[in-house]
């Protein structure tokens, strides 16, 4: 177990990693890549059992983890190689032809730690849930954890997962919305206002817990502890996780105009000096 | 020129239901789903010996996928099941991304494919599923003929590991070929040796191409038959070869021309061996309802109109 002045080192260390990645190649997602740092640390140095050394494709006896949102794959490369997935590194090539690191993930490079390509919106819970009845075919304990953006669920699809695994009570499944009522056109509110999202997903037959504040790593850490407790108990979990998109960044944060557009070279260098290098720049 | 017996008349989708069946007590990874059609898809006995690898979803087509798609993560062989329509047009962004692009290890089975799905229409009717299937990358297509090798080719399919689409289809055929047959992938069957003109044809159309060889044996032609069942990857050997022998090529499929099998000859001969090479199939053009039989004669899928191709053809050599 990491203290948590090491896991706040790692999530600045992260940050710097998806500025740098996406000012390189100027294109990307920084803001919902911000947003879900602290998340993604969380998830993959506290919370999942999984073996980064030895990656394998049906992740027997370990947790699975799902991104539906592809397009924050900033932050999962990331947070895949410091955490040992692959090199370091290799994060330089991110968005480069010949890179396993594609704009958004993808198993055909074969990259350790991804199971699924996402990036075309909505369909991340329907595979979780597919992992996730594997799971239980194979008596294996382990739990599905996936993440969605909270623009994702206008998609249809979310809903006829949502169906599906409330009323079929797939229980060994984790899901967290990061709602940070943004999207590329403005404002969730402004484009597609999404009402009550934990009420929506109850009706469905969904287990609801909250994350006040998604940016803070003792809460997201705790609730997911609290979440694991609420598996296996006949209701599929949902997270709701309150984030701010661009968080670490002050430029970035109350908008929604850094979610697919890269800082200039003015701005990275802006953005670095607020958050200083901890474990070292690949 | 061989005869070609008919064993008895069934539908393909029966064959699909009972190769599944057989492949259940085989494999235990193989797991089914289904989107609310399993009387018409023929999975009812999958489903009531295997219980707990089956997975009834609902009318939600892009779900199944989706769930099929995660299944393989944990080692199943998932075999998804509803109409060729929403198996392929309805949810083809779900199985491009999560299924092709993602190379998981997922059967996309497709029933009442093509016209003969007959009264209920063109929503029905998809017409389509072959071209938009086999223009995504490292997916297989495989469209077998009858009910004997639809249950072989659901059988074999499971030891392939990728993503493939079987289609098949709702009315009784004739059931020509062998009950024990091997299947494999990729490798066209010839049903009957001939010199004049060369005619490969798929799914329901192979029967017809058959008689179609026996009208034209009758007015002196030698038309040689070979079923392609898999129609990606093309069997490339089997159709240069018959083709350099015959000098002209007839295709047929229920399926539009534009993206089909004979889509796909053409695009070979054109690059490796140009001849005349003449269509069976719907001309760009929705169906209707009406029964199979009328469908087939007023869309021009009829062995009358494969013997009429294959004089075309023929008249066209040089």
């Amino acid at each position: 177990m990491a203290t948590t002045a090491e896991l706040k080192d790692l999530c600045t260390q992260v940050r710097r990693d998806i500025l740098r990645m996406v000012h390189a190649v100027q294109s990307g997602h920084p803001g919902g890549s911000l947003g879900c740092t602290e998340f993604f640390v969380a998830l993959y140095k506290e919370i999942m059992h999984h073996n980064p050394a030895k990656f394998e494709m049906d992740g027997i006896n370990e947790d699975v983890f799902i991104l539906s949102n592809g397009h924050i794959s900033p932050v999962y490369y990331s947070v895949l190689a410091r955490t040992g997935y692959f090199p370091v590194e290799e994060l330089k090539t991110f968005r480069k032809i010949n890179s396993r690191l594609q704009g958004h993930p993808t198993t055909h490079e074969g990259l350790p730690g991804v199971r699924i390509a996402s990036g075309s919106l909505g369909q991340g819970l329907s595979v979780a849930i597919g992992a996730a009845l594997a799971k239980k075919l194979n008596s294996d304990n382990r739990l599905i954890y996936s993440l969605h953006g909270d623009g994702e669920i206008q998609e249809g699809q979310i809903w006829e997962a949502a169906m599906y695994a409330g009323s079929k009570g797939v229980d060994n499944i984790i899901a967290t919305i990061d709602a940070n009522g943004r999207q590329i056109d403005g404002d969730t509110d402004h484009v597609m206002p999404l009402g009550d999202i934990g009420k929506k997903f109850e009706v469905f037959g969904w287990d609801i817990l909250k994350i006040n504040d998604g940016n803070n790593i003792e809460e997201v850490i705790s609730v997911l502890k609290e979440a694991k407790n609420h598996t296996g108990k006949g209701k599929p979990v949902l997270i709701v996780m309150k984030t701010e998109m661009g968080a670490g960044v002050d430029f970035m944060m109350g908008t929604h105009k850094w979610h697919g557009s890269a800082p200039n070279d003015e701005q990275l260098q802006k953005a670095l000096a607020q958050l200083p290098e901890t474990l070292g720049d690949y | 020129m061989k005869k070609i017996t008919v064993i008895d008349e069934k539908d393909t989708r029966s064959g699909f239901g009972a190769g599944l069946s057989e492949l259940g007590k085989k494999n235990p990874n193989v797991v089914a789903l289904c989107a609310d059609l399993t009387g018409s898809l023929k999975m009812d006995a999958f489903e009531k010996e295997f219980p707990d690898r089956f997975f009834q979803v609902g009318i939600a087509e892009a779900n199944m996928i989706g769930i099929a798609a995660g299944l393989t993560i944990g080692g199943k062989i998932p075999y998804t099941g509803t109409f060729a329509n929403f198996s392929t047009g309805r949810v083809y962004d779900q199985i491009r991304q999560s299924v092709a692009y993602s190379g998981k290890n997922v059967k996309i089975c497709a029933s009442h494919a093509g016209l003969t799905l007959g009264e209920d229409g063109a929503t029905h009717q998809i017409l389509e599923d072959i071209g938009l299937m086999k223009m995504l990358p490292g997916m297989v297509v495989i469209n077998p003929c009858d009910y004997n090798q639809t249950k072989a080719a659901t059988i074999a399919i499971a030891d392939y590991n990728g993503p493939v689409y079987l289609r098949f289809g709702r009315p009784k055929v004739p059931n020509f070929t062998p009950l024990d047959q091997k299947f494999e992938i990729g490798k066209a069957l010839h049903l009957i040796e001939g010199t004049d003109v060369s005619i490969f044809a798929t799914g329901h159309l192979v029967w017809k191409a058959i008689q179609a060889a026996e009208i034209l044996q009758e007015k002196g032609i030698s038309a040689e038959v070979i079923n392609i069942h898999t129609i990606k990857p093309l069997d490339e050997n089997a159709v240069i070869t018959s083709v350099k022998k015959t000098g002209c090529v007839v295709t047929a499929e229920e399926h539009q021309m534009h993206g089909g099998l004979g889509d796909s000859i053409a695009q070979l001969l054109s690059r490796k061996l140009p001849l005349p090479l003449e269509m069976v199939a719907v001309n760009d053009s929705f169906g209707e309802s009406g029964t199979p039989d009328e469908l087939m004669i007023k869309y021009g899928l009829d062995t009358p109109n494969v013997v009429d191709a294959a004089l075309r053809a023929i008249a066209r050599k040089k």
